[in-house]
C-alpha cells in the first residue's frame, strides 16, 4: 500500500485525534453519570456486573448487571464515543433487578454499571473488558 | 427497516403463582450507530431501536432506553414475577417511528 503525502497527513491527524479522544470521552462519561445521579457521589454496594475479561469481538459483548433493590440501572462503556449504553427502569412486575444484553465496545475499557436504589442513593460497579476488535465499524 | 424487524420472545408457558420467570427477547435490527462512515466518507445516519418496554397485564416490568452502543439485533434478558395468569406485552420503538409488538400468554400451573 502506498501513501500519498495527503494520506500521510491524514494519518497523522487521525493519530492526534485518537490521542485527544480519551479526554473528551472522560468528560462525556462524567456528564452522563452526573445526569443519572443528580450530582451525588456514587458508593459501593450490592451491585455486580458479569462481563467477559477478554472480548474477541467488540460488536457484541454479553453484559449482565444485577442490583437487588434497584429502581433503575444505567450501563456505560467508559471508552465509547457515546458512553451511555442503556438505561433500564424496573417496574412493579419485575421479578429481580437483573438485566442482560449485548453491547458494543469500541476498544479495551471499563464497563460501568450504576444502580439507583429506592432511597435515591446510587451505587456503582466496574468491570474491565479487553477488546480485541473494536465494535464501531468503519 | 420496518419490514424486516422480527421480534422473538421466549417466555415459559406456565409458572407457579408468585414465581419469578426469566424472559429473553431478541429483535432483528441493524442498529446503525450513526458513528460509521460509508465508502465515500459520509456519515451513515443513526437508525436504532431507542426504547423497549415489557408489561405484564398492564403493569410495567422493564422500560429500557437504548442508545447506539447496544449491539445489532438487540437482545435483552430480565426477570418478571408472575402472580396470576395473563399476558406479557413487548414493545420496541424504532427511530423511524415504527413500533413493533409481541404478546405472550402465561398460565398458572
Amino acid at each position: 500500500m502506498r501513501h500519498s503525502r495527503r494520506q500521510a497527513l491524514g494519518l497523522g491527524l487521525g493519530a492526534f485525534a485518537a490521542a485527544a479522544l480519551p479526554m473528551a470521552a472522560q468528560a462525556a462519561l462524567e456528564d452522563a453519570i452526573a445526569a443519572f445521579t443528580g450530582g451525588a457521589a456514587t458508593g459501593a454496594g450490592d451491585i455486580s456486573i458479569d462481563a467477559p475479561e477478554i472480548a474477541e469481538n467488540g460488536n457484541a459483548v454479553p453484559v449482565s448487571v444485577s442490583a437487588p433493590g434497584a429502581v433503575a440501572i444505567m450501563i456505560l462503556g467508559a471508552g465509547n464515543p457515546e458512553p451511555v449504553i442503556a438505561r433500564v427502569a424496573f417496574g412493579p412486575a419485575a421479578g429481580a433487578q437483573t438485566f442482560a444484553t449485548r453491547v458494543r465496545l469500541a476498544r479495551t475499557q471499563d464497563v460501568v454499571a450504576l444502580a439507583k436504589l429506592a432511597d435515591g442513593s446510587v451505587i456503582e460497579a466496574r468491570a474491565a473488558v479487553k477488546v480485541t476488535i473494536g465494535g464501531c465499524g468503519g | 427497516m420496518a419490514a424486516d424487524a422480527k421480534p422473538r420472545v421466549k417466555v415459559p408457558k406456565s409458572a407457579a403463582a408468585g414465581e419469578v420467570v426469566v424472559i429473553k427477547t431478541l429483535i432483528t435490527h441493524k442498529m446503525e450507530s450513526g458513528q460509521r462512515k460509508d465508502e465515500a466518507g459520509a456519515l451513515i445516519p443513526r437508525s436504532i431501536i431507542n426504547r423497549f418496554t415489557c408489561d405484564f397485564n398492564g403493569v410495567n416490568v422493564v422500560d429500557v432506553e437504548i442508545l447506539p452502543s447496544v449491539s445489532s439485533n438487540p437482545y435483552f434478558e430480565f426477570e418478571a414475577k408472575v402472580d396470576t395468569a395473563g399476558e406479557f406485552r413487548f414493545t420496541w420503538y424504532d427511530d423511524d417511528g415504527s413500533v413493533y409488538e409481541d404478546v405472550k400468554a402465561i398460565a398458572i400451573a
